[in-house]
């Protein structure tokens, strides 16, 4: 029960972080470690940032 | 590859059964019962059995036979992960980030509009036109880019069908976009016209967005739950306070405006917070929109449950013979142009070669994302019209018929439309107006008044209370007043790097996006464009919605017609032939209705060239014409006509330029005996999935 409630709780932070244009953190340090080891991991402050600068650049990102 | 036959169960078979049998008797309950009113939990119930239906067969038959999904290919999710764009991701987390993106204003204005007609001819096409069109073409466009790498429709284009179509749909999704954010901006414009309430609340959005921005950015970076927390019980504070405000003799008239001041207030506001760092303004108000939106769209679906309202307006009324107030055209090809999110939306196209593409895990998921996602936009206009067609049909009339024919008085009004056979009181219009806290509720046309009505009277019936009403019909304003200014100022930008990107094939540097100046050069120009066009609709003799509304169903229509042609060379190029009636059948309808109705809007009683004769026939005459008042306001409406034609003749060739295009193509890759379209590689998913670390 509280395990799926914690998984419940993760979908919804994820989508609605996703929604607004921010990915998953730990996804993207994992991502660094495993593949870049050589490059700063970012802190969730610089990454949040950058992601939200990201989302508005070109591209059609939204409906009318 | 694999053309897998999908066995089903006897047990399954049964439940399919009997899920065709409670669809069709709900349908036929819908189509057929006249001359008593319905209650609307029969349409709700055909609607969903309708997409059920659809989703499990003929979802499939695109997904096996058309598209051949493979779900044993790696996805660019896979091939190219980087952890921030691409990134394999849950499913139910993509589904619901796609229809975030693609739900918008649009399925909640067009099924209003056409409401006119009455519910059936509204709900017919929405149901059948997203079965058949609308999911097809979203999962489709998918599809493609899922076996591109995540390319964009441009990209797509120009690969598919080579680099002059390409700037062909380019010029056409700049100028779509133009419409869009002008017809947008036009529907808060109609529903803050004269309300101090309203446009306080709308206004108090800027302040509560710049709070926000400063916390994320300074007091705890990066915490957009518990920001958005935050600013939306102040939003509620200020719809509370709006009250106030509209009572407040003083502040009142501060914020009572007309609709050319509001229209030079949103140019302003469009201008100046696409050039303001995203942080600030923008990124807050737009994590407030999304998720006010999914709030409210369940919400929506809550009280639709809950209240089971009858539904007051007939299945069909005598409009459908082109004489309606609302907009003018006959059934075909109008109801197609004026419903387009919720059925077919062209828009789609680019979202889902967009963000989409990207994050899927397994070409398997793609239905569930692209087709689904589109039947849950046509479920959220199905309730739009719910909400519209249990409003009392006289209502609905005197919010949505402009002050040209129906006067400025609750009495003439009522004369009116009494006349039409919607049989309504004077007092029965004040007093709608006075539960929601406004003076008048006549002429808001635009669809966001007449939802916010529909949904303050449903939520009434739930949560019953002095003044609630007020309150449920400011929100339902505020909702989607905030959404639509996200999306003029994310709009705003993105049709800058699209000015700065044809630009740039002129002359090259222009192409450069980190130049202040060029910035602010191409931002005044795209507002200019749709700022045009805005102000246009403000001073538009039959209220505006009536003369951009078509213009922007042709637009959005023509892209889909564009995505659905992409979706048809491709098949043929893909050598599967005989499944190109599934993109082909949809893009020839699309071509027909866009090119009908453009004809009609160039000759004809119903065409801008009619209303420019009018006003210049007049005007030689030394008459003035209302809402003239001046000869040179009288010289704008015929100038403004002339602009519309050159618009619509613009639409009209760019479509037949595509369709020369796409037909060149496919005789081409019909005369070819192997594939020649340009799908990457296959790489299995097993041979990636454990060196790139995805897991399952």
């Amino acid at each position: 029960m509280n395990a799926s409630f914690q998984s419940v709780r993760k979908w919804a932070v994820q989508t609605a972080r996703l929604c607004c244009g921010v990915p998953d953190y730990e996804v993207y340090v994992k991502h660094l470690r495993e593949h870049h080891p050589e490059r700063k991991v970012p802190t969730y402050e610089e990454f949040f940032r950058e992601r939200q600068e990201a989302r508005y650049k070109g591209g059609g990102g939204r409906c009318c | 590859m694999h053309s897998a036959t999908v066995k089903t169960s006897p047990a399954g078979k049964i439940l399919w059964a009997a899920i065709a049998i409670v669809g069709a008797f709900c349908l036929g309950v819908v189509a057929l019962r006249r001359g008593e009113p319905i209650n609307a939990i029969w349409l709700v119930a055909a609607a969903i059995a309708v997409f059920v239906i659809g989703y499990r067969f003929y979802g499939k038959f695109v997904e096996y036979s058309v598209l051949r999904m493979d779900p044993t290919r790696a996805p660019p999710s896979v091939l190219r992960n980087d952890g921030l764009d691409y990134v394999p991701t849950d499913k139910w987390v993509v589904f619901g980030h796609h229809f975030a993106a693609i739900a918008g204003a649009g399925p909640l204005v067009g099924p209003v509009l056409a409401a006119q007609m009455g519910y059936l001819p509204g709900t017919l096409w929405i149901l059948f036109g997203v079965v058949f069109a609308g999911a097809v073409q979203d999962f489709m466009i998918l599809g493609l880019s899922l076996r591109r790498d995540g390319r964009s429709l441009g990209h797509m284009l120009r690969e598919e069908l080579g680099p002059a179509p390409g700037i062909v749909a380019m010029i056409g999704v700049l100028v779509l976009m133009m419409i869009v954010l002008a017809v947008l901006a036009l529907v808060v414009v109609k529903a803050l016209t004269h309300s101090p309430w309203g446009t306080f609340t709308v206004a108090a959005t800027i302040p509560i967005a710049f709070l926000m921005g400063a916390y994320l950015r300074w007091v705890r970076p990066g915490r957009i739950l518990e920001v958005s927390i935050v600013g939306l019980v102040l939003l509620l504070l200020s719809i509370w306070g709006g009250k106030y405000i509209a009572d407040s003799a003083t502040l009142a008239p501060i914020f009572d405006m007309d609709a050319k001041s509001l229209a030079w207030w949103l140019i302003g506001y469009g201008f100046i917070a696409s050039v303001l760092p995203v942080w600030l303004l923008l990124a807050p108000r737009d994590y407030l929109s999304t998720f006010l939106k999914i709030g409210t769209i369940a919400l929506l679906a809550l009280a639709i449950f809950l209240a089971a309202p009858m539904l007051q307006l007939p299945a069909v009324t005598q409009f459908i013979d082109g004489s309606g107030p609302v907009f003018k055209g006959n059934l075909f090809p109008f109801l197609f142009i004026t419903i387009a999110c919720g059925a077919v939306s062209g828009w789609h196209s680019i979202i889902a070669s967009g963000t989409t593409p990207k994050l899927l895990a397994n070409e398997g998921q793609a239905r569930l994302v692209g087709y689904g996602g589109m039947l849950m936009e046509a479920f959220v206009a199905i309730m739009a019209l719910v909400a519209a067609a249990s409003l009392h049909p006289g209502v609905y009339f005197a919010m949505n018929s402009p002050s040209a024919i129906i006067g400025t008085t609750v009495d003439h009004a009522a004369t009116v439309i009494s006349q039409w056979g919607f049989v309504v009181t004077p007092d029965q219009l004040l007093q709608t107006a006075r539960d929601v806290g406004e003076h008048s509720i006549l002429s808001r046309a635009g669809g966001a008044p007449t939802l916010a009505v529909g949904m303050a009277q449903l939520l009434h019936n739930i949560i019953p209370g002095e003044g609630m009403m007020a309150f449920w019909y400011h929100y339902a304003i505020l909702f989607e007043a905030l959404f639509i200014l996200t999306t003029v100022d994310a709009g705003t930008r993105v049709g800058r790097f699209m000015i700065q990107e044809i630009a740039g094939l002129v002359h090259k540097p222009l192409q450069e996006t980190s130049s202040l100046a060029g910035n602010l050069l191409a931002t005044a120009i795209c507002v200019a464009l749709w700022g045009y066009f805005l102000y246009q609709g403000a001073v538009d003799p039959l209220g505006g919605i009536n003369t951009l509304w078509p213009l922007f169903g042709i637009a959005n229509q023509m892209l889909a017609a564009i995505a659905l042609m992409l979706a048809t060379v491709v098949v043929v190029k893909l050598k599967r032939e005989r499944f190109m009636w599934v993109p082909g059948i949809p893009a020839i309808w699309l071509i027909i209705c866009t090119l009908t109705a453009g004809w009609e809007k160039l000759s004809g009683p119903i065409s801008f060239t009619a209303a420019a004769n009018k006003y210049s026939a007049a005007m030689q005459n030394g008459q003035l014409l209302a809402p003239a008042k001046t000869q040179a306001a009288m010289q704008q409406i015929v100038t403004n006509n002339y602009v519309d034609m050159a618009l619509t003749g613009l639409f009209m060739a760019l479509i037949v330029v595509m369709v020369l295009f796409c037909l060149r193509a496919l005789v081409k890759a019909w005369k070819t005996s192997h594939p020649t379209a340009h799908e990457e590689p296959y790489v299995a998913l097993d041979s990636v999935a454990s060196t790139m670390g995805v897991s399952h």
